[in-house]
């Protein structure tokens, strides 16, 4: 029980407890913080090993690797998994250890609760991955598990999966209750709502919408729960119910849920470019009513995901231009980060060139997007590869960079070394070009007409394919790389200084590094 | 946490309001994605966008026929999945005016050796149509059933509206006929996954 070796037990007086129980019963929100960002890195390998077997098969056409049975529960998990075990936790994980410093407060609102939140995600995700090894196997109808392929066709898991993400559901929801309570009640005393920290608000408004959708989720997988164990026939045609209500269902939860992954991420990155361009966040007020608006917009933009199921013109306008006006508030942003950087005394370290690669490669992101927003085009794009490329710009460097630029930011704060900035570059050049190459033919092999989620192709898209294929295998090596690297930075290296970023402002560098178990038991003044 | 205490009351904001507040919101939400369902049916059925006509038509006046024009209706018939019964539109497509009554019929065969219970289901397309095609009987009005080896004529009697948008010249009556007769077991869990693609 006592494996772990604890270092810092003798330095405080009111240190961690010893031992796995100091994890297991922790309400201190370091703590959990730290266990939130290991879950969901030890989630971002296993998506990421599911990514490798589905870019492994799609190496050359034919069927080679593995059947198309289990690629289908591959393409499914793994973006089960990236969305809701990798890239959620890890932001609520950034959550737990930098809210509370930002704001100066000692700790989360709702520390029990806290707890709870965190140990329910490994049971949910236990259970998620144990249909692999059901009769019938995983999951097999995609992320967006739509009815009725996931009610009268799914596999016998499926019900497990339903409880997975029911667990899940609560956990974010217990997460979001925990950070609103926090963002609310325990701010330094002076810092009112627009002297908070970008990464603050977004994350308030992140939590929003997270007790806005979740709900939703968890409904609509009740749904199906009924429909497939007591009968009942609310996407079952033959009964009266519509399977195209699902649709409708799902993505009002589903499009909200994507800001919630990349919102987030626009809050650290607002810290960190400032932080490595030596000048304050260009146009603050602006960011954080773009921020509102996008969040406000994700609400009426769904059945931009369902342009082809037979919505009429007049609705087909309305989300169209909806959701092309979500590039305004977006557009923004990009501006006044892009103003940030402009004449200030740049300096590119790792976290800076992951905020960088962000905002450009996000960017692109943004473009494809609008491209599917144009409904007589999207009929051309829908269920290619064209989307595969979109959605994977926006969250691989997008959700997934602002996370590694985050970690390099704040890891001399979490663990008082600075990490190793050659290795830390070579993991950003390798991830950059890695993701590129991954992500990148595959516009062109969408635009050519390869529809998404399939295990085999025609011939003519055997070289993007491979293409991607090798920028797959090298960014998903690359992530060992981080691994060692944080794993390094944890166990030595120099001295962090208290604020180690000459630029970088906000209370939770007035705190030593490492940040102590305990901090601000008194709050700080903020002017 | 009392809120009548002059602590509580020097600081309106307390946890438990924060989390009674969000628990709330949540309970809402919760509430409002099975909400959905109805207001999706209501809506439907007010724009007609799914395509599912209404139920049963009661004409108002006996409109007159508008012999100026001339629409198309054509229908399709098929079975739902797993549903063994031989069903077919006995008229496949017709002229109508609109305003006229008509009358076509389905037919439906019961070849397993077992009483069964079928559903149809009707879409129309475009759906832009949709409101403006009535019926006034229908057999899909009603389940139906059929006794092992029998068959019947099922009759449909319609109206096209007046109304009609001018655009429209062709309207298309699927009917999907689904097995009722194992409601229970909505969903075969024990079915092998079937794939089209088992070619390794």
């Amino acid at each position: 029980m006592s494996a772990v070796a604890d270092t810092h037990a003798q330095d405080h007086h009111h240190g961690p407890a010893k031992g796995f129980s100091r994890w297991l019963l922790t309400t201190n929100h370091k703590d959990i913080g730290t266990m939130y960002l290991i879950f969901s890195f030890a989630m971002f390998l296993l998506g990421g090993t599911m990514a490798m077997v589905i870019r492994a098969e799609l190496f050359q056409p034919g069927l080679q690797i593995v059947q198309p049975e289990f690629f289908n529960q591959m393409t499914t998990m793994h973006g089960l998994i990236m969305v809701f075990g990798a890239v959620m936790p890890a932001f609520v994980g950034l959550a737990n250890w930098m809210l509370p410093l930002m704001i100066g407060a000692p700790d989360m609102a709702l520390p029990r609760m806290n707890n709870w939140s965190f140990w329910l995600l490994p049971c949910a995700f236990l259970i998620l991955v144990s249909t692999l090894f059901m009769e019938g196997g995983a999951p097999n109808f995609g992320w967006t598990f739509y009815a009725p392929l996931s009610t009268t066709y799914g596999p016998p898991s499926t019900t497990f999966f339903i409880f997975a993400v029911h667990i899940m559901g609560i956990s974010s929801i217990m997460g979001a209750i925990n950070v609103i309570a926090t963002i609310l009640n325990l701010r330094a005393p002076g810092m009112t709502l627009m002297k908070m920290p970008l990464f603050v608000w977004t994350w308030l408004i992140t939590a929003f919408l997270l007790i806005a959708v979740m709900p939703v989720l968890a409904g609509v997988v009740t749904m199906m729960l009924m429909d497939i164990n007591f009968g009942t026939s609310f996407f079952d045609a033959s009964g009266g119910g519509d399977p195209v209500l699902f649709q409708h269902v799902f993505w009002f939860f589903g499009h909200p849920e994507v800001y919630i992954m990349i919102l987030p991420a626009f809050g650290a990155v607002s810290h960190i470019i400032p932080a490595f361009s030596r000048k304050p966040l260009f146009g603050y007020a602006s960011m954080v009513y773009a921020v509102g608006a996008i969040a406000l917009l994700s609400f009426v933009v769904w059945a931009h995901h369902m342009f082809t199921v037979g919505i009429p013109i007049a609705g087909q306008l309305f989300f169209m231009y909806a959701t092309m006006l979500i590039a305004v508030p977006t557009g923004v942003k990009v501006f006044n980060w892009v103003a940030t950087m402009f004449r200030g005394a740049l300096s590119f370290e790792a976290p800076m060139l992951f905020a960088v690669a962000f905002v450009i490669l996000f960017t692109i992101g943004g473009f494809s997007g609008l491209m599917l927003a144009i409904a007589p085009a999207d009929f051309q794009y829908h269920d290619t590869y064209f989307v595969v490329a979109h959605f994977h710009y926006v969250l691989v460097p997008g959700a997934i960079f602002g996370i590694f630029a985050s970690a390099y930011f704040w890891l001399p704060k979490w663990t008082g070394h600075m990490y190793d900035e050659t290795l830390a570059q070579t993991h950003f050049w390798l991830s950059f070009i890695g993701m590129n190459l991954a992500f990148f033919p595959m516009h062109f092999l969408g635009l050519a007409g390869m529809p998404r989620r399939i295990p085999d192709y025609a011939l003519q898209f055997a070289d993007f394919n491979m293409v991607s294929s090798v920028g797959a295998f090298m960014f998903g090596a690359t992530q060992l790389l981080f691994l060692f690297i944080v794993v390094k930075c944890v166990r030595g290296g120099k001295a962090a200084a208290a604020q180690p970023w000459d630029g970088a402002e906000g209370l939770e560098w007035t705190v030593p590094s490492p940040a102590p178990y305990h901090t601000f038991a008194t709050p700080p003044e903020v002017k | 946490m009392d809120e009548r205490t002059p602590e509580a009351e020097a600081r309106p904001r307390t946890n438990a309001r924060v989390v009674s507040w969000c628990l709330a919101g949540v309970v809402g939400m919760f509430a409002f994605g099975f909400a959905l369902v109805p207001l999706y049916d209501v809506f439907c059925e007010i724009t007609g966008i799914n395509g599912k006509t209404g139920g049963r038509y009661e004409a108002v006046a006996a409109a007159e026929a508008d012999v100026t024009r001339t629409v198309q209706v054509q229908f399709l018939a098929q079975n739902g999945p797993g549903m063994p019964w031989t069903f077919r539109p006995v008229t496949r497509s017709i002229d109508v005016h609109p305003g006229e009554l008509v009358t076509v019929a389905f037919f439906a065969q019961n070849p397993t050796g077992a009483a069964m219970v079928g559903q149809a289901v009707p879409s129309l397309s475009p759906s832009e149509g949709t409101l403006y095609f009535h019926k006034t009987e229908c057999f899909c009005f009603n389940q139906q059933p059929l006794a092992a080896g029998e068959s019947t004529e099922m009759p449909l009697v319609f109206i096209v509206d007046r109304d009609l948008p001018e655009h429209i010249t062709k309207l298309t009556l699927s009917y999907t006929l689904y097995d009722q007769s194992k409601t229970a077991t909505v969903s075969d869990m024990d079915r092998p996954i079937t794939t089209t693609n088992e070619n390794g």
